[in-house]
């Protein structure tokens, strides 16, 4: 590393967000520490796409801060990547005009050199820029084994492969914290292992080591990726622990692992 | 076949203005979602900008680049001051926007430089060349032509050979998702209207001297062409609006001189119904980008 960085660690603290009379989140705390994979885990509705919302500034919280990197962050959607956090999207969400390396290129918006008007006045340098850029996008490609789908159009790619490209998108701005909603959703076995090993290996990426912090579904993936797992019901955090923690916690296994009807109808009308 | 020849030309003199009006109504229109209606007055004020600085510099030339300047200018002011926002506005209010600021606009331009007709000079002679007896084209046709071809392959290069171009398509498209990789979206905003700015006053400076002459009013109609080029080329894409200006003025070149020059506002109106009746998404719509 060229510089002593502060810490990359996310701090999310009593976080709290009404929608109405509706409360998405309840003083949520819990943090992602550097070179960590986090996973937030929780039954459908228990808030997980809203903190993740919160934490990209799509969504202000009612109450509670975060914190990045040792100082408070206020997120605005188009500053996250600046601020060396990504993130996919649970739809994916490619620009379905551009071919998926024009997809990836455009995710390294923060590396830009030519300004328009410099684009304006001298396209020969504006030219090279965008050679370095193409090839920078190409290698990330290469790297997620989708090259071949360089020059094609978002819609015309399996769904796999669309996933891979966007996660190309998000890091190709060598982000310190990747935001993943829902990655392996859709997956299938083979792409599920793949995944997997992308995700344990961001964290000991030797130049830019990445946190992760994961929203999945898929609770294998969860378990074998995370160093620690924080679960989410009607809200609340109800427990967070490392991934064997979490699997023995009763009031995990109530809430969200799914045993029988009658305990977990119990435990959510005493709160 | 000469007459024919002839108005050939003078529809791809025409042509290449009402495409540069399209295409400036199109730079806007597919990122915010909003038909300017006071594109042709802003060009207006703009040629007025370039008779104030031609008087004061002596210099046809520095005036032409006045124009050219304050187009973008005016562009990037106007988005910010009065379409800030107006993606997330009812498409309404954008029209009622667009009205107000062409009747403002023409107001003070009325105001500042009076409502009569000003001379205005073309750049080069307008007297065509002939071949014989046939007429064909005069050398401001070639600068008209010209001028409008370069401005739009420099267009062209910036929207799909540099990072910045690439970032203005990711925003136009799915600008929430853009504004994620952190693409500043509302810049690009600006910088779009900015760009029509310049070309609706390239426009502006190629239509006024052809026998227009210059008052408040001179590009309403114009307007109305450039507008009929943009939707006949479907709105949505700049190349689109390119080839529906110059079929515009082909279209209206033939029948003015064939039929008559009454024909003229009508056979705008034809072109445009014959298209949305075979192709109602125009003839370049997004509708035609291969999916499977």
């Amino acid at each position: 590393m060229n510089s002593p960085a502060p810490e990359s660690r996310l701090s999310v603290q009593g976080v709290t967000v009404r929608f109405g009379g509706l409360t998405a989140l309840d003083d949520v705390s819990f943090e992602v520490a550097q070179g960590h994979v986090v996973g937030v885990i929780g039954p459908n509705g228990s808030g997980k796409t809203t903190l993740f919302n919160v934490i990209c500034g799509f969504v202000r919280p009612t109450s509670g801060s975060l914190t990045w990197q040792g100082k408070t962050l206020r997120p605005r959607p188009d500053r996250l990547v600046r601020a060396g956090i990504a993130r996919t999207l649970q739809s994916v969400g490619l620009f379905e005009r551009l071919t998926a390396l024009e997809n990836v290129m455009v995710g390294a918006a923060r590396a830009r050199k030519a300004g328009f008007a410099s684009a304006l006045f001298a396209l020969p340098r504006s030219d090279r820029d965008e050679q370095r850029l193409r090839d920078e996008a190409l290698d990330w490609l290469r790297r997620l084994d989708v090259a071949d789908a360089a020059n094609r159009l978002p819609g015309t790619l399996p769904y796999p492969v669309q996933k891979r490209v966007s996660l190309a998108r998000a890091l190709i701005s060598r982000p310190r914290l990747l935001l993943l909603d829902e990655p392996a959703g859709g997956l299938g076995a083979e792409d599920m292992t793949h995944l997997a090993g992308l995700i344990r290996g961001l964290p000991e990426a030797g130049e830019w080591p990445c946190s992760v912090l994961l929203v999945e579904h898929h609770m294998d993936l969860v378990m074998s990726v995370c160093d620690q797992v924080v679960v989410l019901d009607f809200g609340r955090l109800v427990a967070s622990g490392t991934p064997d923690d979490v699997r023995s916690d009763p009031v995990v296994a109530a809430a969200y692992l799914g045993t029988d009807v009658p305990a977990e109808a119990e435990l959510r009308a005493t709160p | 076949m000469s007459r024919f020849i002839f108005l050939t030309f003078n529809g791809l003199s025409f042509g290449a203005v009402y495409a540069a009006l399209a295409l400036a109504l199109v730079l806007i229109w597919r990122t915010t979602r909003v038909l300017n209606f006071a594109q042709g007055a802003m060009a207006v004020a703009t040629a007025y900008v370039a008779l104030s600085v031609s008087d004061w510099t002596g210099s046809y030339w520095i005036g032409f680049g006045a124009a050219l300047a304050a187009g973008f200018v005016l562009g990037a002011v106007v988005e910010r001051v009065a379409f800030r926002g107006a993606d997330r506005m009812p498409p309404l209010n954008t029209i009622v926007i667009g009205v107000g600021l062409l009747i403002l606009i023409e107001a003070v331009m009325g105001m500042l430089y009076g409502s009569a007709n000003r001379g205005f000079p073309a750049a080069y002679s307008t007297r065509a060349y002939s071949v014989g007896s046939t007429a064909l084209f005069s050398k401001q046709d070639v600068f008209t032509v010209g001028s409008v071809l370069v401005l739009m392959l420099v267009i062209a290069v910036l929207l799909t050979r540099t990072p910045q171009g690439l970032r203005m398509r990711a925003a136009a498209f799915a600008p929430e998702v853009a504004r994620l990789l952190g693409v500043r979206v509302g810049r690009l905003l600006t910088l779009g209207w900015a760009l029509s700015g310049l070309v609706g006053a390239l426009a502006a400076m190629l239509v006024i001297p052809t026998g227009l002459g210059l008052f408040p009013q001179a590009m309403d109609g114009v307007f109305i062409l450039g507008f009929t080029g943009a939707v006949v080329g479907g709105l949505e894409s700049p190349v689109g609006a390119v080839v529906g200006g110059v079929l515009t003025g082909l279209a209206l070149s033939y029948a003015s001189g064939y039929i008559g020059s009454d024909i003229t506002p009508l056979a705008a109106l034809v072109l445009l119904v014959v298209v949305l009746l075979l192709r109602p998404t125009g003839l370049f719509s997004g509708s035609q980008v291969r999916r499977v």
